[in-house]
């Protein structure tokens, strides 16, 4: 099976991590990934804010591009690695898909710049590419150095599983557990593992981002987590970078590493740390790895 | 000394009887006029407890027509698009999509107070996307810090050099190679919804 | 024709009557138009108006015209049949023609009061009238046929409202079959502890009606039995009845529990049901200490000897009566009765539907039917409300509308779980003193002493906080919140987001149609409503009855309501069944559908397309043959037949195609 790789703005700036993690295990398991030309980007949950037609053309284009990209009559497979990159476009299509005006609206400004879209498209999230088309076995069996006693507070934030939930749980999704199970780690039982890291909120009012992953990170901590495995470069960058802060705040000392849930899969992989960007990390893993 | 008593009663002269209908229609959907003000939005909301208005508020004012108090309200902006309340809601009122109304809304009505740092990220965030089609991060919150406050400059110092040593962060523009007029034109396709209502 | 009924020269002389109904008519159709045009029609020998035709002297016009002008055949221009048909029926019956030589034209709900224009209306009039004077040259006389009431009932399902119906039924002296499914009478009520809003204990009130049952000389207890089969019709139902194996003689058993006590298991082992869970049962158990009959019974599942063949079989030592048969079988018993009152109540919505509210995920998370059980004295904790911990709460919450009112789960409210909530709040506080919190929408409390019993609540010092519970989690925020249950929930009247750290939540979960309504409601050839609840034939005037003549639905099972509901219904549908019975016979319409045997080719077509098995193929005569008294008269044979050998009474292909004709020939 063909992905074409939808990298999203983050992905080439802050979330650099999750892109060479994710290539070089995705690599190593066989999969076929291509990147999107001249993708743009996608709006976030900031666009539709201003002007919401246009934040689903944004999307379209990216989904029209996708299908020229990947000819045959057969579904495309679009793999967009930010989980907010991966709703927006869901949302695009499926409101497109509910709302045939809207539909005829955006495919008629696309043909301004000679687009078509078809709706061949199948948007999928890396979680759902892993544990179901390569499948927990195949992730198992690449196995060389089992994860042995890491703790991994599995969050998987907002936007994987709401509105939509596609290929997992809404409220409890294992997805994630499961695949970092397979790693031979251990994964921590809590409930706000889909809670909200408060997305761009830490940028723009750093008093509301910061109590958001402030619980966060304290319960992870409570409940004995060496990591926080994530997959959103927005969340682990709102988790990661802003401890020092989050610590002065409470007054209480709070500091976990927060990786990539394809980095973790690389280590165990046998993946040299260059390759999957650890040094990217602002608080390093490997104190908690020689436990 | 007088003390200074503010009077707060509302007139039905002072709402906007169509301020529901339009919300609305704007949010995709009638369920807005099921709600039964549970306050199951707010319970599960993550940022209720920061917001002026809760969710739930935001639902009855809208229905009832106040409609300068909605859109200067603080609640708009701090909604996170998390989507728990459209989820949890037990009438399927599209909550998010409420709120996403209600932020283009003030956009329109340029309702909102200068210097908001969640209204000013939204506009400059539309201003590099819309012209270059691609974020850039680093461009970002230079515009951001530099329209709201710029003394964050100084309090992320530390954070920004360590970003930029690892090579997350930059100050390059990023954009989409598709030029004017040809296929994949950006430009032409948003322009293109300029003239549809 | 009876004797009574003139006789006639076979030509039809019609007598066309139209009525203004005061203005309802008369402002919108023009009547003098209308009676001149009704003149001009063929057959018609006189036309006249009324302004209320239904009354004494507007029904005497008719009768007077019969006897006097020789009319024999009557049209009405007047309101719907559903109004007054039988009115005009039986006053050309009265006047001494054939009550059937009668036709309706509806100018009223089908003129004037849904046509804006009066000419437009007075044209239509007009068309309906000829439509109705065509038709009615072509009918024929025709009899209303009798069919005798057996006097025997059957009551399905042992709640309260089963229990009320048959012991009313019972009483006026009719024979009952008491149907159950589970191995004792009392469903529901008898799980709680005190009813609202009287706190009545709720076994006080309801083992004596259930002892009236066991003693009472009419009726007949079939407990642990299912109705599997259901024919006939109103009056004459055939039902078949599984009764299924206890491995005890029922006749036998006096309910000492020394089986219980010998049994090889020393200590009880399997989940018990009857206390959802919260307790153990031996493989031979009572279901709890008042059921009704007191016979024990043997799970197949759990019993050893069923399982491996090998066992000391100690209960039946132990029992002194030889009551003990392994070798029982299921039995079907085969019942005749004229009436049937469906009572089977309903099924408690499964809290685990909402992961939110943590039920089967935290322990301490009950239901409120769990906590029933806990708070009454013959529970599982003896009447201590203790959790599953061991400990008991020093703060409760109890959570409203759990899978109600959510258009997730079900759209409704179940309409008792406030009360119930307040009932709880009150029971758990007065057990433990320990805070209890009410997490309401709204207060639903219609009923008697309802309202009061709020108050009685709130000055007990019960906290209510009004806002639908979002979330239930166990992630602590401040040193109060450790080792607890946090409730978040917007404090709605206050205005804020509220974090309340409790020991113990209780769901407050909504009624539903029992998972196998649609199975049972087949059986019994009724409907069910979208929510799976059974369906009455109006839900203000008919509550009780269905659309199937014969079988009344009682209780729960029709809709969520509370004990006073339930017994009220019950009372309605056994007085509606007794009504049938005590009447006799039934009358049934005569417009059935029958074959013409010398038309019929015996092709079958028309055999599996009758919703009421009203059709037999005729071995012998290779012809099919309609069965008058269960057919009811939905024409779908008639319209199937390749050859028009089926033909409807009171709608035969001439009658129809005339009244075409009239409606479109003459204006």
């Amino acid at each position: 099976m063909n992905y074409i790789y939808y990298p999203g703005c983050s992905l080439k700036g802050t979330g650099r991590a999750y892109e060479e993690s994710f290539l070089a295990i995705a690599g190593a398991l066989g999969l076929a990934i291509e990147e999107l030309n001249d993708w743009n980007c996608c709006g976030a949950t900031t666009y539709m804010g201003i002007d919401e037609k246009k934040a689903f053309a944004m999307a379209a284009r990216n989904l029209a591009l996708s299908e020229e990209q990947a000819p045959d009559d057969k579904p495309v497979n679009f793999l967009a690695l930010c989980s907010a990159c991966y709703l927006v476009h869901l949302k695009a299509q499926t409101m497109m898909d509910e709302n045939p005006n809207l539909k005829a609206t955006i495919i008629g400004a696309l043909a301004n710049a000679q687009l078509s879209y078809q709706g061949r498209v199948k948007i999928r999230h890396p979680l759902d590419v892993l544990v179901n088309d390569a499948g927990i076995d195949k992730i198992k069996s690449l196995v060389v150095k089992p994860l042995k006693g890491l703790k991994v507070a599995c969050h998987y934030g907002c936007l994987v599983v709401r509105p939509y939930a596609t290929f997992d749980d809404q409220n409890n999704p294992t997805s994630m557990d499961r695949l970092i199970q397979a790693l031979g780690a251990e994964t921590i039982e809590w409930p706000l593992k889909t809670r909200c890291c408060g997305g761009t909120l830490m940028g723009t009012i750093p008093d509301v981002g910061s109590r958001l992953n402030y619980i966060l990170l304290k319960e992870a901590k409570r409940r004995g987590a060496d990591v926080v495995a994530t997959a959103c470069p927005l969340c682990q960058f709102n988790l990661e970078c802003f401890q020092n802060q989050i610590s002065s705040l409470y007054g209480e000392p709070i500091h976990l590493p927060v990786a990539y849930f394809s980095q973790l899969m690389g280590i165990s992989y046998g993946i040299s740390n260059r390759q999957l960007g650890m040094q990217r990390l602002f608080v390093p893993l490997q104190p908690s790895l020689a436990v | 000394m007088h003390e200074q008593w503010q009077r707060q009663i509302k007139y039905e002269e002072e709402l906007d009887p169509t301020f529901g209908q339009r919300t609305a229609e704007m949010a995709h959907g009638e369920q807005l006029f099921s709600c039964i003000q549970c306050g199951t939005c707010s319970g599960t909301c993550p940022v209720a407890i920061y917001m002026d208005y809760t969710p739930r508020r935001v639902i009855a004012m809208v229905r009832a027509g106040l409609k300068k108090e909605v859109l200067n309200s603080r609640t708009i902006w701090l909604c996170a698009s998390c989507y728990s309340c459209t989820v949890e809601c037990p009438k399927k009122v599209r909550i998010t999509d409420v709120m996403y109304a209600l932020k283009r809304q003030a956009i329109q009505e340029n309702v909102h107070p200068k210097r908001f740092p969640v209204s000013v990220m939204a506009r400059e965030f539309y201003k590099l996307v819309s012209k270059n089609g691609r974020n850039s991060e680093g461009l970002l919150i230079f515009s951001l810090y530099s329209k709201t406050n710029p003394l964050q400059f100084l309090k992320y110092s530390t954070m920004g050099l360590r970003l930029l040593l690892q090579g997350r962060m930059n100050f390059k523009k990023e954009s989409i190679q598709a030029k004017k007029g040809s296929k994949g034109d950006l430009q032409a396709i948003l322009k293109a919804l300029d003239n549809v209502k | 024709m009876s004797s009574t009924e003139q006789k006639t020269d076979g030509q039809p002389r019609i007598g066309v009557y139209v009525c203004h109904c005061g203005i309802n008519i008369a402002l919108k159709v023009d009547i003098t138009d209308l009676i001149e045009f009704a003149k001009g029609l063929p057959n018609v020998t006189v036309a006249r108006e009324y302004k209320f035709m239904c009354s004494d002297p507007g029904q005497e016009l008719i009768q007077k015209d019969i006897k006097e002008l020789g009319i024999n055949r009557v049209v009405v221009a007047s309101c719907s049949p559903l109004m007054h048909e039988p009115t005009f029926r039986r006053a050309t019956a009265k006047g001494g023609i054939n009550q059937f030589f009668f036709q309706m034209a509806n100018i009223r709900e089908h003129v004037s009061w849904v046509t804006s224009d009066r000419g437009d209306a007075t044209k239509k009039a007009k068309a309906l009238v000829a439509g109705a004077v065509r038709r009615v040259a072509y009918h024929t006389p025709l009899e209303r046929s009798k069919v005798p009431v057996n006097a025997n009932v059957l009551v399905v399902g042992g709640g309260i409202s089963g229990i009320q119906a048959a012991l009313t039924m019972a009483d006026s002296g009719k024979r009952v079959y008491l149907v159950e499914r589970e191995p004792t009478i009392g469903g529901y009520m008898a799980k709680f502890d005190k009813t609202f809003p009287t706190l009545d204990c709720a076994a006080c009130i309801l083992t004596p009606k259930m002892s009236s049952v066991r003693a009472h000389p009419n009726i007949t207890l079939w407990s642990y039995s299912e109705v599997v089969g259901v024919d006939g019709y109103v009056g004459n139902f055939k039902v078949k009845v599984k009764r299924k194996p206890r491995y005890i003689k029922e006749e036998l058993c006096v309910g000492c529990n020394q089986c219980v006590e010998a049994c090889i298991f020393k200590e009880p082992k399997f989940a018990d049901e009857f206390n959802f869970g919260l307790s153990k049962r031996k493989p031979i158990y009572m279901p709890f200490p008042q059921a009704t009959p007191s016979v024990v019974l043997i799970d197949p599942d759990t019993c050893i000897f069923f399982k491996t063949g090998k066992c000391k079989q100690t209960c039946i030592k132990a029992c002194e009566r030889n009551a003990v048969d392994f070798d029982q079988k299921e039995k079907i018993e085969e019942i005749d009765v004229g009436a049937i009152v469906l009572a089977t109540g309903f099924k408690p919505f499964d809290a685990a539907r909402i992961p939110q509210y943590g039920y089967k995920k935290y322990p301490n998370v009950y239901s409120s039917l769990e906590i029933e059980r806990l708070v009454n004295a013959s529970g599982p904790t003896g009447g201590e409300i203790i959790m599953r911990d061991g400990k008991k709460p020093k703060s409760v919450g109890i959570v409203h509308c759990v899978g109600s009112r959510d258009e997730k789960t079900n759209r409704y409210c179940s309409r008792v779980c406030c009360m119930y909530s307040l009932k709880l709040a009150h029971l758990v506080h007065e057990r433990t003193h320990a805070e209890v919190y009410n997490f309401y929408i709204d207060m639903r409390t219609p009923g008697k002493g309802y309202e009061e019993f709020y108050d009685k609540l709130m000055q007990e010092g019960v906290h209510f906080v009004r806002g639908r519970v979002a979330e239930i989690r166990d992630w602590p925020m401040t040193a109060e919140e450790v080792g607890k249950l946090v409730i978040r929930v917007e404090d709605t009247l206050i205005g804020v987001v509220r974090r309340i750290p409790v020991d113990m939540v209780i769901l407050s979960v909504g009624l539903e149609a029992h998972a196998d309504a649609e199975d049972v409601r087949r059986i019994f050839n009724i409907s069910c409503s979208h929510e799976g609840w059974f369906l009455e034939r109006h839900p203000k005037l008919a509550p009780v009855s269905t659309f199937t003549d014969g079988i009344f639905i009682a209780g729960a099972c029709q809709g969520p309501k509370d004990i006073p509901d339930c017994v009220a219904q019950a009372g309605a549908a056994a007085s509606e069944a007794m009504a049938l019975i005590d009447k006799g016979f039934v009358e049934l319409e005569p417009n059935t559908a029958y074959i013409q045997e010398t038309i019929c080719s015996g092709c079958k077509t028309c055999i599996p397309m009758c919703p009421y098995n009203a059709i037999r193929y005729i071995e012998d005569k290779k012809i099919a043959q309609i069965n008058a008294t269960l057919c009811k008269g939905c024409g779908t044979c008639v319209a199937a037949c390749p050859s028009a050998a089926a033909q409807q009474n009171l709608f035969t292909d001439e009658q129809i195609f005339e009244e075409i004709e009239g409606v479109l020939n003459y204006v």
